[in-house]
């Protein structure tokens, strides 16, 4: 346990010193900026009051994109430098070392969630009565939820890489797959349409958590896919030594 | 301290390293001596329990590598050959994430000590990204010392430094290796010669000489090279040398020179004398040269029999190749 802390507070400090983990995310927190802005245009000119999905919704799509970015390098440019062997010679299990880069990445990942804390609250205070609170708080423990599945998917995908482009990409790809496996689900039917709808990555969050609403399962398909992801990432360590 | 028995180790259909058995003892120094590409590194790498391997098996202290990795890797500092650092942190950071991965008590004094081993206590804050190569050496081998394994295992140790600051890496391995069991790997003979209490030479994989420096080298004069200086034309010397007994590897050394070797355990001067007093010649010198450990060396991983000469030259053109490959790797 105690590894899995000193590995997982390295990775954090370092991307307090690493210009493109600022990068990403400032771009993440000025996109959804431009994007809020304009919602709360939009809304006013329909009369209407926004609530916090003019928030939480670009944040899922946005993270689809930034997450990649936040842990492409997490063990990729260890095999780069060859500091992975460093990491493999010192008594360090392999899932620790897996654990504690995706503790790192997704600590990182909840500092910049908390910066996005001041949308909601500019909200409740140009919205007359107040936001509801039910949705914020549901909507942002599914976010939290979310960033823990795509940092351990992150994580899993960086280990079978030495090109942290070569990850990003990868990533990325796996996260648009889990994002668009629901969308044949009508068009199969019978044929596993249930199944696919299940995987569905966005479907637990849009029909839920968005809407305020905490259901067990989806709670436990992200804790599910997180535990899968740290799995196979320690898998891919351990076969590496095989190699 | 290290028993190893039976080690082999296969990537895909080649065998890096087959079938080695040997052993080092508390206090000593162990030196692994071979061309690039012979298994060192990879035999290292399963000591050290980065790879398993893929059959045979290795003790550390008397803990498997496989079965108690863990154990193992406690006991074990090692240098990788490319000395593996994080550019982005500073000496005194980097020093203190490995040891608080160890779990060292009081990790801050236990950085400052290995840092003055190495003489780099002036450099705890500068970041890696700025040290010389000589100085990231020693930033990797105080990495290696931090928590005072019993056994430390240095790949290729002085490679890339200049000499001055080699002479004083090599001091402090002798240095260490009174207390603890040091195993390094080298493709350097002289390296191997001054540090090392017990030479293993390795070529292709394979253990192909074990002894220490001197026995080694005594060992292996039992097939003497002799020199011949003889007065007269000495165009057709070499031909007549050749045919007889025990004689190999005729070479013409300057005018009226001539360097051979005998197979062990044979004497030919008498025979040879014979040959070049009924042949015409006036035999004016013959006396016997030992070889060095880096003809050993040669001698020992050289795939076939070429002329000795025209080897050395090779190999150091090779060697030198090789090298300049290694460190941009």
């Amino acid at each position: 346990m105690r590894n899995i802390w000193v590995i997982a507070r390295r990775e954090y400090k370092l991307y307090f010193a690493t210009p493109a983990a600022y990068l990403v995310a400032f771009m993440l927190l000025l996109i959804l900026g431009v994007i809020f802005y304009a919602n709360i245009i939009n809304a006013q000119l329909q009369q209407v009051a926004p609530g916090v999905e003019v928030v939480l919704g670009p944040m899922v799509t946005l993270l689809l994109f930034a997450t990649p970015a936040i842990t492409m390098h997490l063990i990729a440019e260890e095999q780069r430098m060859g500091t992975i062997e460093l990491l493999l010679t010192a008594p360090v299990r392999d899932y620790e070392l897996v654990i504690g880069k995706w503790l790192g990445g997704f600590l990182f990942l909840l500092t910049i969630l908390a910066v996005t804390w001041v949308y909601p609250i500019i909200l409740n205070l140009i919205v007359d009565p107040g936001i509801d609170q039910g949705p914020l708080v549901s909507g942002y423990f599914g976010v939290v939820l979310i960033c823990s599945a795509l940092v351990a998917i992150g994580v899993a995908v960086s280990t079978l890489f030495s090109n942290q482009i070569a990850a990003f990409f990868a990533t990325l790809g796996v996260f648009l797959l889990l994002w668009l496996i629901g969308l044949p689900s009508q068009a199969l039917g019978a044929f596993g349409g249930d199944l696919v709808g299940y995987l569905d990555f966005s479907e637990h969050f849009f029909s839920t958590f968005y809407r305020g609403v905490i259901d067990l399962s989806d709670i436990v398909y992200y804790l599910s896919i997180t535990g899968l992801g740290l799995f196979l990432g320690s898998l891919f360590v351990e076969t590496r030594r095989w190699r | 301290m290290i028993q190893v028995e039976g080690l082999t180790k296969d990537y895909g259909p080649r065998r890096a390293i087959d079938n080695l058995h040997f052993h080092a003892e508390k206090g000593e120094i162990l030196g692994f001596l071979g061309p690039n590409g012979a298994g060192k590194t990879t035999t290292m790498r399963i000591l050290t329990g980065y790879m398993p391997p893929t059959s045979g098996s290795a003790r550390i202290a008397g803990f498997d590598v496989v079965a108690d990795s863990l154990e193992v890797r406690k006991r074990v500092g090692y240098m990788p050959e490319t000395v593996p650092l994080y550019p982005d942190m500073t000496v005194f950071e980097y020093l203190k994430y490995m040891a608080d991965l160890r779990h060292l008590p009081e990790a801050d004094d236990r950085v400052d000590d290995a840092l003055e081993v190495v003489h780099m206590d002036d450099r705890s804050e500068s970041f890696i990204a700025s040290l010389s190569k000589g100085m990231r050496q020693r930033v990797g081998l105080a990495q290696a010392l931090l928590h005072e394994p019993e056994v430390l295992i240095l790949d290729e140790p002085t490679i890339g430094l200049d000499p001055a600051q080699i002479r004083e890496v090599r001091n402090l391995i002798t240095t260490i290796g009174e207390e603890r069991t040091v195993l390094l790997s080298t493709h350097i003979l002289s390296e191997a010669q001054q540090v090392c209490d017990r030479v293993l030479i390795i070529n292709k994989g394979r253990i192909v000489a074990e002894d220490t420096p001197e026995r080694l080298q005594s060992r292996l004069t039992g097939a003497k090279r002799i020199a011949l200086r003889v007065r007269g034309d000495g165009e057709g010397l070499e031909t007549m040398l050749q045919k007889v007994p025990g004689v190999m590897r005729v070479v013409k050394v300057g005018d009226g020179g001539v360097e051979f070797e005998t197979a062990p355990g044979q004497d030919t001067r008498p025979e040879v004398a014979r040959t070049v007093i009924s042949g015409g010649y006036d035999l004016l010198e013959m006396r016997s040269v030992g070889l060095s450990l880096e003809e050993i060396f040669l001698e020992l991983t050289r795939d076939e029999p070429a002329p000795p000469e025209m080897a050395d030259k090779e190999a150091m053109i090779l060697e030198e190749a090789v090298n300049s490959e290694d460190i941009e790797e």
